[in-house]
């Protein structure tokens, strides 16, 4: 039996009658649809987060600039400050935002890491994810269900969205990559379908009309820096769904609002660095340094 | 309209920073060199419009040449390729322009050796390529499937061969695409197939009466 969830609320009446979780169903579709066992997906995914754990400690011992020269240096400074004054919101905070920096930053100087939705993003999910299941000792299986869940939410809103800054903006990237994230993390800490579904609901509800507008055209600023913004307000959604805060707006409804949201965005906005933070005064000094 | 995949969404393992930008470039470089067979003695890349802008901050430039070289995308030689060893097996040479008419992420591929080829592609978003052009021949090939590539003389009657033949071995055929230079001249034909094509009946395919050439371009890994 093949089930075709193309939206959220197919997802959710589906877990409910068969008694599942998302993962559960999330891993047998993709077992069906690529034709292997349930096992070799998450062997396929566990190699993912397995990445993801060695892009984060890469990170963390890198000092080394991007090929523009712009970034690479903010996750040592900040761990260098987190070793005299720890984070007002405590340990799990700091090594969040820290893992989120090493990851992005991991990116940018063409080291290894894993797309999750795209590169760009690619520090979201796993700082997320990583830093909680060390702080709350989360075992290894329950990471994958996390990573699974993440993955699902992220598949239902390409159905509509193409998860591409120069198609949506940035939502539909690092906005993409925090709903994914919420739903991740709600999922690791106990939470029920409907919970993990409001906490992506809730999540990409506050990040509608998020550009993509970065500076040179490179992945780097406003990117990096993002990645940890967007992970810890995953967090927020997370922990909001997990109260029982529902979102008022159903999640299907909010990736409607996302679609047209992407779509009324003016082109200038998507990737196209014609507009925003890339054709500010410093951007435009910044573009001429780098490419002359 | 294709819809990705749980694993699309949670890989891939890549080196950075851009999926389009370094990811694609790297899968062009795979698919053309699957396409050329040989090791080339050089190549000419040229990039154009975003690629040629924006390639040097993305290392565009450096994943095409490893791709031609046989590198997946998450090896770590990547970044350091133009000081690599293996870098050293080919000459290369970079050229830009912008054109409106091509695609944002275009290249061009010119491959020289025992025989030159023509290679034209484009990044299409998410790592996703796409290679539009062989030689004078309008194609489409994605690295997705085992794609069989035929020219031909343009007379009735070749699809229906080359069709019945890879029914007579029970192999579905994914897409078909037929292109030619001008009517009753050379032809060519992109056959896309689930599984794969066992090689004897590449001969059989080769000895069609008006095939002049049979290539087997296998499916990228990642």
């Amino acid at each position: 039996m093949e089930f075709n969830i193309n939206t959220f609320e197919q997802l959710h009446d589906i877990c409910i009658s068969k008694n599942k979780t998302i993962y559960e169903i999330a891993q047998e579709n993709m077992a069906r649809q690529a034709e292997i066992t349930v096992e070799e997906v998450r062997a396929f995914t566990n190699r993912s987060l397995f990445a993801m754990k060695e892009a984060i400690q890469a990170g963390l011992a890198s000092r080394e600039l991007s090929m523009s020269g712009m970034c690479g240096q903010d996750c040592w400074n900040v761990q260098q400050h987190f070793r005299h004054d720890r984070a007002i919101f405590g340990k799990t905070f700091e090594k969040i935002i820290t893992y989120a920096l090493a990851t992005s930053e991991e990116n940018i100087r063409m080291g290894k890491i894993v797309a999750c939705p795209t590169a760009g993003s690619c520090g979201i999910v796993p700082s997320a994810l990583i830093a909680v299941s060390e702080d709350y000792d989360k075992s290894e299986r329950e990471q994958i269900n996390a990573l699974i869940t993440a993955g699902e939410i992220g598949r239902i809103i390409s159905v509509k969205v193409a998860l591409a800054g120069a198609v949506a903006g940035c939502q539909a990237e690092c906005g993409a990559a925090s709903a994914m994230s919420a739903g991740a993390i709600c999922q690791l800490m106990g939470g029920n379908v409907s919970q993990v579904l409001n906490a992506m609901a809730l999540a990409m509800k506050n990040l509608l009309g998020l550009t993509c507008d970065p500076v040179a055209g490179l992945v780097e600023v406003p990117c990096v820096k993002r990645n940890p913004f967007m992970a810890v307000h995953s967090i927020t959604a997370a922990e909001l769904a997990l109260a029982g805060v529902k979102s008022k707006i159903p999640p299907d409804e909010v990736i409607d609002a996302m679609e047209q949201a992407g779509a009324l965005m003016s082109p200038t906005l998507k990737e196209s660095s014609q507009a925003g933070l890339a054709t500010t005064k410093t951007g435009l000094e910044v573009q001429k340094q780098v490419f002359g | 309209m294709k819809h990705s995949t749980l694993f699309d969404i949670i890989s891939p393992i890549m080196i950075g920073p851009s999926s389009s930008h370094t990811a694609g470039a790297v899968r062009l470089g795979l698919l053309a060199r699957n396409i050329y067979k040989n090791m080339p003695e050089k190549v000419v890349f040229k990039l154009y419009n975003s690629y040629a802008h924006t390639g040097k901050g993305h290392g565009t430039e450096k994943g095409l040449l490893a791709g031609v070289l046989g590198l997946p995308v998450d090896d770590r030689r990547i970044k350091d390729i133009f000081n690599s060893d293996i870098a050293k097996q080919i000459e290369y040479k970079f050229e830009y322009e912008d054109n409106f008419k091509r695609h944002p992420n275009a290249v061009d591929m010119v491959f020289y050796g025992k025989t030159n080829m023509f290679i034209a592609g484009d990044s299409v978003g998410a790592g996703e390529i796409a290679i539009r052009k062989i030689n004078d021949f309008n194609v489409k090939l994605t690295g997705k499937y085992n794609t069989i590539l035929l020219v031909y003389k343009d007379i009735p009657g070749m699809i229906s061969q080359v069709s019945s033949l890879l029914q007579y071995h029970n192999i579905n055929i994914a897409s078909l695409l037929c292109d030619r230079n001008a009517k009753g001249q050379q032809a060519s034909m992109v056959v896309s197939i689930d599984g794969n094509l066992q090689y004897d009946m590449l001969e059989a395919l080769e000895e069609i009466p008006g095939v002049y050439f049979v290539s087997y371009i296998e499916k990228l890994g990642n």
